[in-house]
């Protein structure tokens, strides 16, 4: 036997009769990794929110102090926050009542090739580009793209103009409105909504529905009482996720939207060109402090036993 | 039994959510072949080729993706590893902090990409590490484990231990068990695993724009044509390049995946 694999073999004795430190070995590349780049990195964002900037020289004080995080009630601050909690709100509705049928549909009648369709129908918009997807939203919104030219087509441009006089939700055009914004932000996290909601739907038996109509529920009240507190904690889990990156994105409303901000297009003016990471890293610290909120509640109601 | 048709309003709903779903990506195919090059008219006034190669002879682009593969390459190959081992641990035996190296390496993607990336950007500004090709492979790794992670759990908790102990039985060592009778089980799921983790690097643009410094992945010249569009048509035609790009190795990864327990991208 060559020295080599005698090595090897005895490395692997030791390993076998330690299986501890096999365990050690294998998990300690990526607890370092994680836990020092990721993790490090966390922390020294979260430590610089406590800091504070120099109003006058714009230098960072590194003293401790909460005065950072009161800057997020100012009025032009605390509305950016509103913004985009309301929008994370819509966005979440929308997706569940778009989602629902698809994934219903996928879960309980799809069989066979239709399945695979509707499998992959809905993981090719899930995987593929997040920039191609607001691309083509822009597209279609423009001035003189697809939507407007079917409103015209229809003869229904008056329409489209009345809705867009509106105030908040309207504009100049659809590519600069709320509405815009919130229709790209739909598309984009719509198959983060769908596939939980399909995994929760896939395991209610099929002989409960039946069972509900053989007592004499009409179908909606069979969807209302039966289905839906079944489907429920993946409508929640779903909601995670479209809640969660609504919060987090910045991409979206810069690109189609009105001028008024969201809190990662304040987070990234603040640490860009502001130059005031304290109060970037605090408005940072909100979609967290927000999600952990929204899964405590989440977990309060049950959702997460169901899973 | 009517309980098996699907109700009309149901097929219609969900053929509806489909048809959302990709008509906005098929329009990008017909914009590709327009001959309209100042606004995104619609019905475009013609089509024609002229734009693949005007596109062709771009050498930003061809930049732009030659520094998005690279990167893409390397953040799986690292991504593998660790996700690979980060796996095999905790599908082997519980140990103490087990759901904490689950949670941890979930984090990274269930937090706003914004988060992990202004994190690592300031973390880099306090460390004084100046911006380069590596600190973009040090973001998309961290954030691809949690795929290959993912694909590759669910494949070791299906290797029977008693494999691996008949192979130890017979004589072979913990290497040879390794690259004889675990690596063939799970390397479809690896397989698998890499491709998305490559399709989700190759993509990514949030946590990019705050670890590159004057470089451009193909993601970040897309974003600066988007916020200042220059070349419409140009932009146009990478779009579509990017799409079939990315759709290769979803399908690959869909086909390698299927009929196991593991549904392939789960974790994204």
């Amino acid at each position: 036997m060559s020295t080599l694999s005698g090595m090897l073999t005895r490395i692997s004795d030791t390993l076998w009769r330690k299986p501890n430190l096999l365990i050690l070995l294998l998990i300690l590349p990526p607890a370092l990794w994680l836990g020092i780049i990721y993790l490090g990195s966390l922390f020294a964002l979260l430590a610089q929110s406590f800091f504070s900037i120099d109003e006058f020289s714009g230098v960072i004080k590194y003293e401790l102090t909460l005065k950072t995080y009161g800057e997020l009630f100012r009025p032009s601050n605390f509305d950016i926050i509103v913004r985009t909690v309301v929008m994370a709100i819509a966005v979440t509705i929308g997706a569940a009542i778009i989602g629902f049928p698809v994934a219903y549909f996928a879960a309980r009648y799809a069989r066979g090739k239709w399945k695979a369709l509707f499998y992959l129908g809905v993981m090719m918009p899930l995987w593929s580009s997040y920039l191609v997807k607001v691309y083509s939203w822009k597209l279609i919104l423009a001035k003189e793209g697809i939507l407007n030219w079917m409103f015209e087509t229809l003869r229904l441009g008056w329409l489209l103009d009345a809705y867009l006089s509106i105030p908040i939700i309207g504009g100049n055009s659809l590519s600069v409105s709320a509405t815009g914004t919130f229709l790209v932000f739909l598309y984009v996290w719509l198959p983060f909504m769908i596939l939980p909601i399909q995994a929760s739907l896939e395991r209610v038996p099929h002989t409960m529905l039946e069972a509900s109509g053989d007592l004499g529920a009409r179908p909606y009240q069979t969807f209302r009482h039966v289905l839906l507190p079944l489907a429920l904690p993946g409508v929640i889990a779903g909601s995670i996720f479209t809640f969660s990156l609504t919060l987090g994105d910045y991409i979206i409303p810069q690109i189609v939207g009105s001028s008024r901000r969201f809190i990662g297009q304040a987070v990234y003016a603040y640490q860009g060109t502001a130059g005031n990471i304290p109060l970037a890293a605090a408005f940072a610290v909100v979609p967290i402090i927000l999600m952990a909120l929204y899964l405590w509640i989440a977990k309060r109601q049950g959702a997460f036993d169901a899973l | 039994m009517h309980s098996d048709r699907a109700p009309l309003g149901l097929k219609v709903a969900a053929g509806l959510g489909l048809a959302f779903m990709h008509l906005p990506i098929l329009l990008i195919f017909v914009y590709a072949f327009t001959t309209e090059d100042k606004s995104y008219q619609w019905p475009p006034p013609g089509f024609t080729l002229k734009w693949f190669a005007v596109t062709w002879e771009r050498t930003d682009v061809w930049e732009a993706m030659g520094l998005s593969l690279k990167v893409a390459s390397i953040s799986t190959v690292i991504a593998l590893i660790l996700g690979t081992l980060c796996a095999a641990a905790v599908s082997r035996t519980k140990f103490f902090g087990r759901e904490a190296i689950s949670l941890l390496v979930i984090l990274p993607i269930a937090l706003p990409g914004i988060i992990t990336g202004i994190s690592l950007r300031s973390a880099f500004n306090l460390a004084d590490i100046p911006f380069s090709f590596w600190t973009i492979v040090l973001g998309h790794a961290t954030f691809c484990v949690v795929v290959v992670y993912n694909n590759a759990v669910a494949r070791f908790r299906r290797v029977s231990g008693s494999l691996v102990e008949a192979s130890m039985d017979l004589g072979a060592n913990s290497f040879q068990t390794f690259r004889y009778v675990i690596l063939p089980n799970i390397s479809t799921a690896l397989l698998a695993g890499g491709m998305l983790a490559f399709a989700l690097s190759f993509d990514e643009v949030i946590v990019t724009t705050f670890t590159a410094g004057q470089q451009q992945t193909l993601p970040i010249w897309m974003l600066e044509e988007l916020v200042r569009p220059r070349q419409r048509p140009v932009t146009n035609v990478v779009a579509m390049i990017v799409v079939i790009v990315t759709f290769l190795p979803i399908l690959g990864a869909y086909y390698l995946t299927r009929g196991t327990d593991t549904v392939a991208g789960q974790g994204k």
